[in-house]
């Protein structure tokens, strides 16, 4: 591995991607919970579903400022690092991120102001109404980013003139065949991200006895959620295994570790083993006989390719995938796991009250994030070496700059990462600490306003019209 | 050339340039109240300076992302060239953006003990805007193109020139944050912010005056888009104009006005705006890529138009609606609490 200027490049997006997906996972999820208990406050009347809303709000402004201005340096990566790919398939890939700019950017960005500043100074329902245009405004946004992602995993709708790709039918431009699920799948990874993010406060609050009916809440509204979604995600994540046979053929040869060539089965699941690149074969391999072909292929004898079935030059990697598909598989199992422990217990009337179980469900805030993650790197090293696959390669996308170039800002991107998310975490933590309760139900929100004696102040106090001129 | 690939590129060059016009005055005079920060050591005073502008900051920072993104989906061609040419500058800023971001949500979780999220935010702001005004003087200099590719060093933006102007674009936005303090607080803080936009303004004016005669005696494409007939007959209107406002912006500092000196602020920074339109266009690298060399083909700039035209009027109209949801309930006073 040689640290050229591509390779830097590659560090540098994989680190700055990295980064930001952490906090879309969160507040995808978040905005949709921050709505739910708005809309529920609303309904019932009830002022507990209020505070919580408050409370998971300021954790809501503290993730989403860091995705917003991470998120930022990715929309200018693709032409600072990778001009020539912006130049190759900008003409397809550009118009998906400028819809998502369109349709979910501003949408986010500006009712988050009326979300953040707007309790007792607005109207209620205009309220809600802004918590849930900036929930429905992160899953827009979702839904873009995956349609210009799963295009360059599988591109199609497209023609190649004169070296570079021009839209040839917009509809399957967007919804290119591997869309679909990829999307779902995203979704409920975020949901299901801050569903155990949820539960992991919950946990952490039942276990010091503080909080207890919030506590509850949030417990219940976790696991609600977590035992509905993780099950799905399950079946989701099977069926985009399918769409990756059918269409990504030789990612799936690396998720499996199978060099051989040729499609005959059975093929046994490798459980575990270190997949050597420059070998072509698996050490320490433990297998499993045919499960492989039941799980992929769904018969008892089903084969598929392998990645010598491709020459050398067009297989990905196969270590990081092997090993982020596990680590993303064992993670769900875990998560299936507490999901059902926790709804078991709250079907018996019991919920909350072992220790254990709280103990383990207050750790596991991390696991949604790290299977994001994983997930994430099989998607991407997976598809390798094309950054849009059969149209553009990986190495010849980035741009004319020189490597000193490219370290210094990776070197800067890790410093400056390192300190804000390190910062944005002991203050995330900091909230929870806190918590929910009366130190965040205090009246004065007012902003931009005098000193608030309550919602009715606000609208009786006339301040000097900043319109009214001079 | 068919009829579509003429109109299409000058339409999308007139939709980007009011994406970042509307960016460069939106951000522009919240970067302002972080370069204006440091002016002020009074703790109170500080939270009402970023309450003035904590609901909006980040709805305004969205227009960098529909500018630099228009610019990609439009004209991928000099995007491609645009962004490697000014590798250091863009990332400088994104790093800027990334500090006064965070800053406005950290400094609020980390009281009391939140100074250096302070000085991030100064830092972050002041930063930000030069390497924006770097970046714009990078783009009237011009930038070494071969082959429809960047093929200059790693330092081709850095010159007295756009240095110049880097230094113009932190004194142009602390303008705009300064007289939107005048309109949007009052008490001590305003008359501060009045006294700064006095001295701004001069100080913006001396630099307006600079670039306006150095970039037609430095660059004689410019020299010749201005000084040559028959353009020189209704051009000379624009500096006429711009004189004219700045006169009427500094009658309204001194005489107590409270929203006209921003407006007309904005005014200046749209004038000006026309002015280097004018000196470049039909440039969009100067001096090789054209807005028709750098286009986007027909069906792809025509897919995006259709999301801008279903999409802007409704951007646009629920910006105003919040915009006009808080500034309703009049000036910002010291000691309003922000949520936290």
């Amino acid at each position: 591995m040689e640290l050229d200027a591509v390779m830097l490049a590659r560090m540098q997006f994989a680190f700055t991607i990295a980064f930001h997906i952490i906090f879309p996972s969160f507040t995808i999820g978040l905005s949709a919970w921050i709505a739910t208990l708005l809309v529920i406050w609303r309904r019932t009347g009830k002022d507990h579903y209020r505070d919580l809303a408050k409370f998971w709000t300021k954790i809501f402004a503290v993730s989403f400022g860091m995705g917003v201005v991470s998120g930022i340096v990715m929309s200018y990566e693709f032409g600072t690092n990778w001009s020539h790919f912006s130049l190759v398939v900008g003409n397809v890939v550009g118009p998906l991120i400028g819809y998502e700019v369109l349709t979910a950017f501003f949408l986010e960005a500006t009712f988050l102001g009326i979300l953040l500043f707007g309790w007792n100074r607005f109207p209620p329902g205009l309220h809600v109404l802004a918590a849930c245009f900036v929930a429905v405004g992160t899953l827009f946004s979702a839904f873009w980013i995956l349609s210009a992602n799963s295009w360059m995993q599988y591109p199609t709708g497209h023609a190649i003139e004169n070296g570079i790709a021009v839209p040839a039918d917009w509809l399957a431009v967007v919804f290119s065949p591997t869309f679909p699920l990829r999307f779902f799948h995203m979704v409920f990874a975020a949901y299901i991200t801050t569903a155990f993010v949820v539960i992991a406060t919950g946990a952490r609050y039942l276990l010091a006895g503080t909080h207890k009916a919030h506590a509850m809440t949030m417990l219940k509204m976790g696991l609600g959620l977590a035992v509905v979604l993780v099950p799905l995600q399950i079946l989701v994540g099977d069926a985009s295994g399918d769409d990756v046979l059918r269409y990504q053929p030789a990612k799936l040869a690396a998720i499996e570790a199978k060099w051989e060539a040729g499609t005959e089965g059975p093929v046994p699941l490798v459980l575990f083993a270190i997949p050597s690149d420059e070998e072509e074969r698996n050490y320490f391999e433990i297998s499993v006989p045919r499960l492989a072909s039941i799980i992929v292929t769904k018969s008892w004898d089903g084969g598929f390719e392998g990645l010598k079935d491709f020459a050398v030059d067009d297989r990905p990697p196969v270590l990081l995938p092997f090993f982020a598909f596990r680590i993303m598989v064992g993670l769900g199992v875990i998560m299936l796991g507490l999901a059902f422990w926790g709804g078991i217990s709250w079907g018996r009337g019991n919920l909350g009250k072992s220790r254990l179980y709280l103990r383990l469900a207050s750790w596991s805030w991390p696991i949604g994030f790290l299977a994001v993650l994983s997930g994430w790197v099989v998607a991407e090293v997976g598809r390798q070496p094309w950054l849009a696959t059969g149209i553009l390669r990986t190495v010849d996308a980035a741009s004319p700059i020189s490597a000193a170039q490219v370290a210094t800002t990776l070197v800067l991107f890790v410093i400056v990462y390192g300190i804000v998310f390190s910062a944005g975490l002991i203050y995330i933590n900091r909230l929870i600490n806190k918590g929910p309760g009366p130190a965040t139900m205090e009246p004065p929100d007012g902003v931009p306003n005098r000193p608030l004696t309550g919602a009715t102040g606000a609208e009786a106090e006339t301040g000097t019209e900043a319109t009214a001129g001079g | 050339m068919s009829p579509m690939e003429f109109y299409l590129p000058i339409v999308w060059a007139v939709l980007i340039a009011a994406a970042v016009g509307l960016y460069v005055i939106l951000d522009g005079f919240d970067l302002g109240i972080g370069i204006l920060f440091p002016f002020t050591r009074k703790e109170e005073e500080r939270d009402t300076m970023i309450n003035t502008i904590a609901p909006f900051w980040d709805g305004n920072e969205t227009w960098l992302i529909l500018g630099g993104g228009g610019l990609w989906v439009a004209f991928p061609a000099a995007y491609s060239i645009i962004m490697p040419a000014n590798y250091l500058p863009v990332i400088v800023m994104l790093l800027a953006l990334i500090f006064r971001g965070v800053s406005f949500e950290f400094r609020g979780v980390a009281k009391p003990k939140h100074g250096a999220w302070d000085i991030a935010f100064t830092a972050g702001s002041t930063i930000a805007a030069f390497a924006q005004g770097v970046i714009l003087g990078s783009l009237i200099q011009g930038i070494t193109v071969v082959d429809n590719k960047f093929a200059g060093g790693a330092f081709d933006w850095l010159t007295p020139f756009s240095l110049m102007c880097g230094v113009g674009l932190v004194l142009g936005y602390a303008l705009l944050g300064a007289t939107w303090l005048i309109a949007r607080t009052e008490g001590e803080i305003e008359a501060r912010a009045r006294g700064h936009a006095r001295m701004l303004m001069l100080a913006v004016l001396v630099f307006v005056g600079v670039v306006s005669l150095w970039t037609p005696l430095g660059f004689e494409r410019i020299q010749e888009r201005w000084f040559s007939t028959p353009s020189i007959y209704f051009l000379w209107i624009l500096p006429a104009v711009t004189l004219l406002v700045a006169f009427g912006a500094w009658r309204w500092l001194a005489s107590g006005a409270v929203a006209k000196p921003f407006f007309a602020t904005i005014a200046l920074f749209l004038l000006c705006f026309i002015g280097l339109a004018i000196s470049t266009f039909p440039y969009l690298v100067p001096p090789t890529l054209t807005i028709w060399d750098a286009a986007a083909v027909p069906d792809s700039q025509i897919f995006s138009l259709i999301g801008v035209l279903l999409m802007l009027p409704i951007i646009l109209g629920y910006t105003v609606f919040v915009y006009w949801t808080f500034l309703r309930h009049g000036k910002v006073v010291v000691g309003s609490e922000g949520y936290h």
